[in-house]
């Protein structure tokens, strides 16, 4: 509900922008996209897609005027569990190949694909006052540090990542998602958190990055799908290829996403 | 002391003392009737009781009972059950010691700014739990507003520390008991303290010897609601707390995180957190609170 009138709010502002711009970025994908497509669609997405599908929903609506997107943000993890129960999801984008396997599994979708993907980022205070310059580093004695919960992506990927460079971190909090872990280092109650390079970005200016040379060896690969029950099928297939299409690559590349 | 006394007693003497006879009066009505419950209540109260019985009588049918004994022998569901039955109950205790003055305070006290006072106590029975814990982080973080000099001064920082979870807890529960002990205390006939003051008893004596005593089912009541408060709080703990097996991490906690990957985990792990409070609920009413129902 707040999600959807803040996204209305944006929508708007946005609006007003392009309007003053003069753009013309929305027009070639209308062409793309099918007709009739309008209505409301529902997209439950990954905590990590925040900003990045906060801007293709805007996009979307203005390339197919009488769409309204909602997004519902979280764990992958959590939101697979939400739609295996009969939540009214259109569009499912996980962080991971794991929460998708659940939803395809318990037959709510089938043939996902493979959009974006993403890579780890060490997130430190402004001015790194822990100097933070390394994964070795974060196994330091004194430098206070945030991991993801193994049971969601992040957290995943965090253990991946530090068993295959052989450290042996002690943090002192596996938070539930990225999100929360990065408002951790924000908030100035940890040195160091493990977060995804888009997460970084995103909060630029609150936290500093170092980039992990080895980040490659825990690649998150984020697949997306039409649900099986959408009630707006054609939106929600719509809104898949406007994911892939070159528009909305370029959106998630400018939020620090890599190509699929 | 003397400038109170005259006006007060007359408050908790007039309803008491009228309503008896007039109860007594209507009461002279056929036998049958006796129970006075009118049938039109019966429908909603169904409904009102089904609706909360509904949600825990699915988990435990759909529980997989089989799993239960791995969990029960599992270092970390023991290590999350310890945590949270051992933070809850010292977080209790803490809401005792600050919340029956308290509770005192706000009945007693004759200060005009009382009521904004009991507002602000009840302000985190209406904040998410969530807030809570953000709050806390900024008032008690590393960067916190009083958190910073405990760094600074100390070396202490709270955050992701056992003692945050009771903290934690104890900011969510304690409006519970407060509220509890408030209502007993307004409840108590003050002829008996004053006939204890007239006898010659200081007011500490009279709060503990005479007061206390009277008010003591309210406060039990009231404490077993901050415990059982405690027990389930999750919102502000993750977020203040953190979440570290063995440390920080409480029941709730642990039920989560579960239902991300494993949620016939998580149903056996709130089994488990259900049959110790309902085991605690039970021993401490044949106890301790035995007094309360009629």
């Amino acid at each position: 509900m707040r999600a959807r009138a803040l996204a209305a709010a944006l929508a708007a502002g946005l609006a007003g922008a392009l309007a003053g711009c003069g753009s013309a970025d929305p027009t070639p994908s209308a062409q793309a996209g099918s007709a009739g497509v309008t209505g409301d669609l529902t997209v439950f997405a990954a905590a990590s897609l925040t900003e990045a599908f906060g801007t293709i929903g805007r996009q979307f609506e203005a390339a197919h005027p009488g769409t309204h997107v909602t997004f519902s943000f979280g764990a992958s993890s959590d939101l697979a569990t939400q739609i295996t129960q009969g939540a009214p999801a259109d569009v499912f984008a996980s962080a991971a190949p794991a929460p998708m396997e659940k939803v395809t599994g318990a037959g709510e979708a089938s043939g996902p694909q493979t959009f974006a993907s993403n890579e780890l980022e060490i997130a430190v205070l402004p001015g790194n006052p822990a100097h933070v310059g390394s994964l070795a580093d974060l196994a330091r004695p004194g430098v206070k540090l945030a991991l993801c919960a193994e049971q969601v992506p992040c957290g995943a990927a965090a253990v991946k990542l530090l068993t295959a460079v052989g450290v042996t971190a002690h943090p002192v909090t596996l938070e539930k998602d990225v999100k929360a872990a990065l408002s951790k280092v924000q908030l100035g109650e940890v040195d160091a958190a493990l977060v995804y390079r888009t997460d970084v970005k995103a909060a630029a200016g609150k936290v500093d990055g170092v980039q992990i040379p080895e980040a490659g060896k825990a690649v998150n690969r984020y697949p997306i799908v039409a649900l099986a029950h959408a009630r707006n099928a054609a939106a929600a297939r719509a809104f898949v290829e406007y994911v892939l299409s070159a528009d909305g690559q370029r959106v998630l590349a400018d939020a620090g996403f890599a190509s699929p | 002391m003397t400038p109170a006394t005259p006006d007060t007693p007359a408050i908790p003497d007039t309803p008491a003392t009228p309503a008896p006879p007039e109860l007594a009066e209507r009461a002279g009505r056929p036998p049958g009737r006796r129970s006075g419950i009118p049938p039109a209540l019966w429908v909603p109260a169904a409904a009102g009781l089904a609706f909360l019985v509904l949600p825990l009588a699915a988990l435990l049918v759909r529980a997989p009972w089989g799993q239960l004994p791995d969990q029960l022998r599992s270092q970390t569901v023991l290590a999350a059950l310890r945590l949270s039955v051992v933070s809850a109950s010292l977080a209790t205790a803490g809401c005792l010691l600050a919340g029956v003055p308290l509770a005192w305070v706000l009945a007693r006290s004759a200060v005009p700014g009382v009521r904004v006072l009991r507002a602000l106590v009840t302000v985190p029975l209406v904040l998410p739990p969530v807030v809570g814990g953000v709050a806390l982080l900024l008032a008690l973080g590393r960067r916190g507003v009083l958190g910073r000099y405990l760094d600074s001064w100390f070396g202490v920082t709270l955050p992701f520390s056992p003692a945050a979870v009771v903290l934690a807890e104890a900011f969510v529960a304690m409006p519970f008991l407060v509220i509890a002990v408030e209502g007993a205390l307004r409840g108590v006939d003050r002829r008996f303290e004053e006939a204890a003051a007239t006898l010659g008893a200081s007011r500490w004596t009279v709060f503990r010897r005479v007061t206390l005593p009277l008010v003591a089912p309210g406060v039990v009541a009231g404490a077993v609601l901050c415990w059982t408060r405690a027990l389930g709080e999750f919102g502000a703990t993750i977020t203040f707390a953190g979440n570290y097996p063995g440390r920080t991490q409480t029941v709730p906690i642990a039920v989560y995180l579960a239902l991300e990957t494993d949620p016939a985990g998580a149903q056996t792990l709130s089994l488990v957190l259900i049959a110790v409070s309902v085991a605690v609920l039970v021993a401490l009413r044949g106890r301790w609170v035995g007094g309360l129902a009629p």
